[in-house]
């Protein structure tokens, strides 16, 4: 009895919170909630809004044929085909990577582990020049490259893959190895125990497992090879049609001082990164409940 | 902790394995960085002396201290306030509001420069203004550190705002009821249970602010001894063929990078976090999330 009219008070009150919408009992709600907001708005949100307005002055037509002038289609193509081979490399390497940190011993795994944020911690100009002086003609990698393989990866589409995949290497290895590290070794054992071989437990029960830390991994690659400006410049080459980037094609808008054209290359490659972070909000979420049904 | 046979797989599969990792991690970031410094010290002690000590590499560095110096503190007082807004509160939105904190993430930095231009430059909104009052925001040290505060403006938050979720705000309500002021409550509960996680988060922001090239290459203008910062000043001497000047001021920011990676490990094990990070340092959306807090 007592008990039944304590739970229909604290369910009222409860109700009658979540109608009122009070937030939270805690002080402060208002000056860190306005101050977000108006942080946010001042320094990212309305400085973004400046793109469409300024490229709407272009009006539909001209918007249109300056986003897909030649030029600027091959560099789309560019951007984003070396994006996705840099991204996949990345997933296969990322997650062997992961795989031997998590499930190996070997002298310098520590460091090792450690030095896999570098790409994170390195300015992307450092990782440019280093990565240039490393495949050009006279560089360690360039000079064998060539002579053996006839390979040129300096000045070429192919150094821009490069410094995409040094860019992107932590995405990968970092939403997969927690993942691995959570699986518990009982599921593999109740998989060998019931017959599997090795490879089928890895194929059936453990890549299942990581899929979604796998593709997420990817995305994240993908989304950063994207927009990447700093560690391609210098090894791309940027010759127009060949080895130009879109950022670089919006720099190069910007120096003839054509604001709305670069407002308007910047616009498309926005609302792409609006895309490709909703991607990886579906996937995290995937992910989520993944982890929710192991644990 | 060694596995059973039937758990692992077969010894020569895994030196195959290890070795390919070990291979990928060497050729993509090992050698690069091998490369910075060699290729710095390749004229002598005296060269890479006088290249780091030369007046306009003197004031590159002292703008780079300066700008992170100013960036840093804004955005640890946004990323705080953030995530005392987000984990402490229930209200409608929330996650909306996440995703546009992860924005600038997503954003390429070319991008994040150019909606300043438009804003401030010469042919931008606020340009006649701006001009009127002989004020200089773009192609000067304001639109630098304006550029760098977008681009490492979700870091703190993005560290603060799991963490704190994860932790729950039982703690400060229990200060609450015994008396304690707002302030009271975050400086004497909350900041000492975050401590760890905002040196995290100040970190990456700071290694960030200091390395950026792209978005601060575009607002900069390039002016020598007075809007640029390390990062241009080695674009520029490399631009230039001064190869071994352009390493070793390239050098001192690798070093920083190793800094970086050292105290975040530091970090990392001093405060013991359950997990290695989950996160990736720069996660365009931090993938992992602390797990949506059903009660």
């Amino acid at each position: 009895m007592m008990n039944a009219a304590l739970v229909t008070v604290v369910g009222t009150s409860a109700t009658a919170r979540r109608k009122r919408s009070r937030p939270g009992v805690l002080p402060g709600f208002g000056i860190s909630m306005g101050y977000t907001v108006l942080y946010l708005s001042l320094l990212v949100l309305i400085p973004l809004a400046a793109l469409p307005i300024k490229s709407a002055g272009l009006g539909w037509d001209g918007f249109w044929d300056t986003v897909t002038a030649p030029r600027v289609v091959a560099s789309y193509r560019l951007t984003f085909g070396a994006a996705l081979v840099a991204a996949l490399v990345n997933l296969v390497f990322g997650m062997l990577v992961a795989w031997v940190l998590v499930r190996y011993r070997f002298p310098g795994k520590k460091v090792l582990d450690a030095l896999v944020d570098l790409p994170f911690a390195l300015p992307t100009a450092v990782a440019g020049i280093a990565l240039t002086a490393l495949y050009a003609k006279n560089g360690w990698l360039g000079g064998p490259l060539e002579q053996w393989l006839g390979l040129k990866v300096a000045f070429t589409p192919l150094g821009i893959v490069v410094a995409l995949i040094f860019i992107g290497i932590p995405f990968v290895v970092r939403t997969v190895q927690p993942v691995l590290e959570d699986i518990e070794r009982e599921i593999e054992e109740a998989a060998a125990s019931l017959g599997a071989s090795r490879w089928q437990t890895i194929r059936r029960v453990l890549l299942p497992s990581v899929l979604p830390a796998l593709l997420t991994g990817f995305a994240l690659a993908f989304a950063r090879a994207v927009g990447e400006y700093g560690s391609v410049v210098f090894i791309a080459g940027n010759r127009p049609m060949v080895s130009e980037i879109t950022p670089l094609l919006i720099i190069s808008k910007l120096e003839q001082y054509d604001y709305a054209g670069a407002a308007a290359i910047a616009t498309v490659m926005l609302v792409l990164s609006f895309a490709l972070l909703l991607v990886i909000n579906l996937l995290q979420g995937w992910q989520a409940r993944r982890g929710g049904r192991h644990a | 902790m060694t596995r059973p046979d039937h758990l692992t797989e077969p010894r020569w599969v895994r030196g195959l394995l290890l070795a390919l990792a070990l291979g990928f991690l060497a050729l993509f970031l090992l050698v690069p960085l091998a490369a910075v410094f060699a290729e710095a010290f390749k004229k002598g002690w005296e060269l890479y002396l006088a290249a780091i000590t030369e007046p306009d590499a003197w004031s590159a560095i002292q703008l780079t201290l300066w700008v992170a110096a100013i960036s840093l503190p804004l955005n640890l007082v946004f990323g705080v306030a953030a995530a005392w807004a987000i984990a402490k509160f229930q209200f409608r939105g929330k996650q909306f509001l996440i995703t546009l904190i992860d924005l600038p993430f997503s954003v390429s930095p070319v991008v994040a420069g150019l909606v300043f231009v438009l804003l401030f430059g010469a042919q931008g909104w606020l340009g006649p203004w701006l001009m009127e009052h002989d004020l200089k925001i773009v192609y000067a040290v304001p639109g630098v550190v304006l550029a760098t505060l977008f681009v490492t403006f979700p870091f703190i938050a993005r560290e603060l705002i799991p963490l704190m979720q994860a932790q729950g705000s039982e703690e400060e309500q229990a200060a609450l009821t015994l008396g304690a002021s707002g302030w009271q409550i975050f400086w004497r509960v909350t900041l000492p249970n975050i401590k760890w996680g905002l040196l995290y988060g100040a970190i990456l922001c700071n290694a960030r602010a200091m390395g950026e090239f792209g978005a601060v290459s575009v607002v900069s203008g390039h002016v020598r001894g007075l809007t640029n910062t390390m990062t241009l000043h080695v674009e520029i001497l490399y631009n230039e063929y001064q190869f071994s000047a352009a390493f070793a001021v390239a050098s001192l920011l690798a070093l920083l990078a190793l800094v970086t990676l050292l105290v975040k490990n530091l970090i990392e094990w001093r405060s013991a976090r359950p997990e290695p990070d989950s996160a990736p340092m720069e996660a365009m959306a931090a993938p992992v999330p602390v797990r949506p807090a059903t009660a």
